[in-house]
């Protein structure tokens, strides 16, 4: 591709700045500039709820490592405001624009905030989203709370709960579903994930929903109203209900962007709001809505640090490349997450499935391996301290393996006994589901997973 | 001869020097049955499939009367290593926790000062000598130590530890029938010995406990309790053999490698940043475990059209995957700044190398010195002589002219 080419990448973390290298990788020797609207180095989030909360590891230690001959230019603490498809150029918050000749949507999520906002403002309140979110929130964890609310029990408040146990912390956690993760796991396992929880002390409310928070003379929070009339004095709350696609700034570009992220083809192009894939304009990571042909090409936003990986590259491949050159994403989904000393592993999409098996290990010992399946197929399995063998467990996902398997494995304690995964209704959830599985194609709409209703 | 006899090629003797070619014949084909009633399999996504396949099992006891390997199940307490789940979980897991993170995250790193020093004295010793042997003078004494150290193992009594680890690591040798009574004879001894000697030290540590792993092992108890002493002394003596006759492979293979290759070198002493990864190269190019023969499918699997019977011995060929060219680019070649470079040289799956930070540290800090060190080093035979186990694969002796 000639040197003359201008790309611009509009996001400058995880996804944006893996294309970036990408780019460069494979030759790319054009123009490249990043416009990041945080005023940081890039950095990695998946230890500010975990390592960086705990204390044991700096916030600034999660900076995100990338190749030294980049030869980039980074314009980091001003947004994209405008995408102007017509010309061709990013219109800049500081009001200055930037042209191009392709251009990468990398711009991810944002923590979903209370919905009050003069209670989401009383000192106190936190969510988790960047790093400075982790560090204040590690200050106040470290100064000593008397009593920690998380709101929402998805991956990411699970996480911060276990955290605050680990620093003996008291903590409630509220959830509105059955139990806590059971919005990407389904209930079967979702119930380990409640004992886990009970077992380490955590005060866990499940069926439960926050009706409000107030604060002191002082704005300081002081106390949480729960559904059902009950009171808890709290001084700090974590509201961890999911996110929300940063888009906002597509709105009139023209682009199928919308709540659910911004839809694009198997090769990362987007789709424009007719449905018609652009040449120009690719997305990945957390704002992207991707067909996967193993689940019937349903549009797929994942919030997974592999997966804006996984785009990242093939976006960056495609943007080089024309025609049989060009790449699919066609990566099984895979995330992980580490609560309550128990390190539990995804591929597939657990959401997407009917039935659930323990093929593997034991529950009972917190050691298990979960098997999905819909429709006769295995679609997903989820691992609890036994993540080394989920590379098998991809290759009958990738093989469209017959589900329920019909294989012996080694060390099966539990009694092979298929049953329903019980996914709940999504409205039920007090937080954004992790994976969403959403779409038009072509068959039967078993899972639609949509944003939480306000 | 045909592809029935390739187990029986790769483990002769006289291919010990360079196998590869065999690999080559081996991954032409994905899986080979053997005329002995093992299935070879060679080849990279299949190898690595094998290591996360929950049917395959890593316990004898699974193996079908009569055929190889059937006989030595049930020979006394086996290690982890040699277990499947859940057992094998819990003593892996009992022992990591004295190893490395979560419990012991700085259990190797510290150890970095004293390998350094170690490693110093070493190559010391070898300043001025016109000709010097790696495997004697350098590559085998460093191991021992090291791992010695590592458990709290007094050093006077390192000596011993050496002669009990030759005897023990002939034994691994596949060709091994139940007629090679006296090797056999001699590793059971060995066994028993150096039980003895870790039986007591162990007492000796649940005494006067120190900071070394034996001590945390012997006194720890976490959430799966502890280990007992039976299982404290197997799993400590697999601690010892796995940690030793590997790592001398690993830098004697090395040492040899960047000989043959001296461009490398003179690129490696004036980058020796790159030696982290010339290292992870090398367990791609010249793993010191070849081949993983302890394997065994509990039910009928098929692998692209051939069926690999319940209880059949099944052999991944580890350095065979780490040639694939299907898997990687110029796969014969050695290139010290390789990118992606996912060998399977430490295996992969739940019996991946529970060493492997050690290895690499240790293949690290002693490459890093040789080369620095080693004025003008030239090789004196190619191929040098190697020794007979064609599992833990690598020469008995490198020569090598310096000054
Ligand atoms: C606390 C936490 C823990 C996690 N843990 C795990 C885990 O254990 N496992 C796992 O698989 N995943 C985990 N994840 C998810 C993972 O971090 C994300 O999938 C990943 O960060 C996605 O990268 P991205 O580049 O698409 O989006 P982001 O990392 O969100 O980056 C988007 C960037 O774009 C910027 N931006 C947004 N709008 C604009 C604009 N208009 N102009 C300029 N810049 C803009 C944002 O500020 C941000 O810097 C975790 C996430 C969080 C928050």
């Amino acid at each position: 591709m000639g040197s003359d080419v201008r790309i611009v990448i509009v996001g400058a973390s995880l996804a944006g700045v893996r294309a970036a290298e990408a780019l460069r990788g494979q030759g790319f020797d054009g123009s490249l500039t990043l416009i990041g609207d945080e005023p940081y180095e890039p950095y990695d989030r998946p230890p500010l709820s975990k390592a960086v909360l705990l204390g044991i590891m700096p916030p600034d230690h999660a900076a995100l490592p990338y190749r030294s001959d980049l030869d980039a230019k980074w314009l980091l603490g001003v947004r994209a405001t405008t995408l102007d498809l017509e010309n061709n150029r990013v219109v800049l918050s500081d009001g200055d624009a930037v042209e191009f000749d392709k251009v990468l949507i990398a711009t991810g999520v944002r923590a979903r905030p209370w919905s009050n906002s003069s209670e989401a403002a009383l000192d106190g309140v936190f969510t988790v989203r960047t790093c400075d979110d982790s560090r204040r929130l590690n200050e106040r964890l470290s100064a000593g709370p008397r009593h920690v609310l998380v709101i929402g029990a998805g991956f990411t408040g699970s996480e911060i709960a276990s955290v605050c146990r680990e620093r003996g912390l008291s903590v409630t956690v509220t959830e509105r579903g059955p139990a806590p993760l059971v919005g990407a796991l389904g209930g079967v396992v979702a119930a380990v994930a409640a004992d886990m929880q009970r077992d380490h002390g955590v005060d866990l409310r499940t069926g439960v929903t926050v009706t409000g928070l107030d604060g002191d003379s002082d704005g300081r929070l002081c106390r949480a109203h729960l559904s059902g009339g009950t009171a808890l004095d709290v001084d700090v709350a974590i509201v961890a209900q999911g996110s929300i696609r940063n888009t906002d700034w597509l709105a009139g570009s023209g682009l199928a962007a919308g709540p659910r992220g911004v839809t694009c083809d198997a090769g990362c192009r987007a789709f424009d709001i007719n449905g018609i894939v652009t040449d120009n304009v690719f997305v990945a990571g957390d704002v992207a809505r991707q067909p996967h042909p193993l689940y019937d090409y349903q549009l797929l936003a994942l919030e997974h640090w592999g997966n804006a990986i996984g785009q990242a590259e093939v976006a960056a491949h495609n943007m080089i490349h024309d025609g049989l050159r060009r790449r699919p994403h066609l990566e099984i989904p895979a995330f992980w997450s580490s609560q309550f000393g128990v390190n539990i592993k995804s591929v597939g999409i657990p959401t997407y499935s009917d039935q659930v098996v323990i093929t593997q290990g034991s529950v009972a010992d917190r050691r298990f391996v979960a098997a999905y399946g819909f429709r006769g197929r295995v679609t997903a399995a989820v691992a609890f301290n036994q993540g080394k063998w989920l590379d098998f467990y991809r290759g009958l996902i990738e093989s469209a393996a017959e589900f329920p398997p019909d294989f012996d494995v080694m060390d099966r304690a539990d009694p092979f006994e298929v049953r329903p995964s019980e996914l709940p209704d999504p409205a039920v959830l007090s937080h954004g589901p992790t994976v969403a599985v959403t779409g038009h194609l072509p068959t039967e709409r078993r899972v639609e997973f949509v944003s939480l209703p306000k | 001869m045909s592809r029935a006899q390739l187990f029986e090629r790769i483990t002769d003797q006289a291919n010990r020097p360079n196998p590869y070619p065999l690999y080559e014949e081996l991954r032409e084909t994905r899986v080979a049955p053997q005329d002995n009633g093992s299935f070879l399999v060679g080849r990279y996504y299949d190898v690595m499939a094998l290591l996360h396949d929950p049917r395959i099992s890593s316990d004898l006891h699974n193996r079908g009367p009569g055929l190889p390997g059937a006989d030595r199940a049930g020979d006394g307490p086996e290690s982890f290593l040699k277990l499947d789940p859940p057992e094998h979980d819990r003593l892996r897991r009992l022992t990591t926790r004295q190893f490395g993170p979560p419990h012991s995250p700085d259990r190797i790193d510290s150890m970095r000062g004293e390998l350094a020093e170690l490693v110093t004295n070493l190559v010391d010793g070898l300043d001025g000598k016109g000709r010097i042997d790696i495997v004697d003078d350098f590559a085998y004494p460093f191991p021992v130590s090291v791992i010695c150290r590592l458990l709290g193992v007094p050093h006077e009594e390192e000596p011993r530890f050496h002669a009990w680890a030759d005897a023990l690591v002939a034994a691994i040798d596949p060709r091994r029938t139940s007629a090679d009574n006296e090797q056999v004879k001699a590793a059971q001894q060995a066994q028993m010995e150096m039980a003895m000697f870790m039986a007591g030290l162990i007492e000796d540590r649940r005494r006067n406990p120190g900071d070394d792993m034996l001590s945390g092992l012997a006194n720890d108890s976490g959430p799966d309790g502890q280990l007992n002493t039976v299982e404290l002394v197997t799993n400590s003596i697999l601690l010892f053999i796995a940690g030793h006759e590997t790592t001398v492979n690993l830098i004697t293979n090395g040492m040899l490698t960047l000989l043959r290759n001296p461009d490398v070198l003179e690129r490696l002493r004036a980058e020796p940043e790159l030696v982290p990864k010339a290292v992870e190269e090398l367990l791609r190019f010249e793993p010191p475990v070849h081949l993983l023969g302890q394997r065994t499918p509990i039910v009928d699997i098929e692998i692209d059209g051939v069926t690999v019977p319940k209880g059949s011995p099944l052999v991944l060929a580890l350095a065979s995957a780490n040639r694939d060219p299907e898997r990687f680019v110029d796969a014969d070649r050695f290139v010290p700044d390789r990118e992606d470079n996912q060998h399977v040289g430490l295996g992969s799956g739940i019996h991946s190398c529970f060493g492997a930070p050690l290895a690499r540290l240790e293949g690290q800090m002693a490459l890093a010195e040789l080369i620095r060190r080693l004025p003008n080093p030239r090789l004196v035979e190619d191929p040098p002589p190697y020794r007979p186990n064609p599992v833990l694969r690598g020469p008995r002796h490198l020569l090598v002219d310096c000054g």
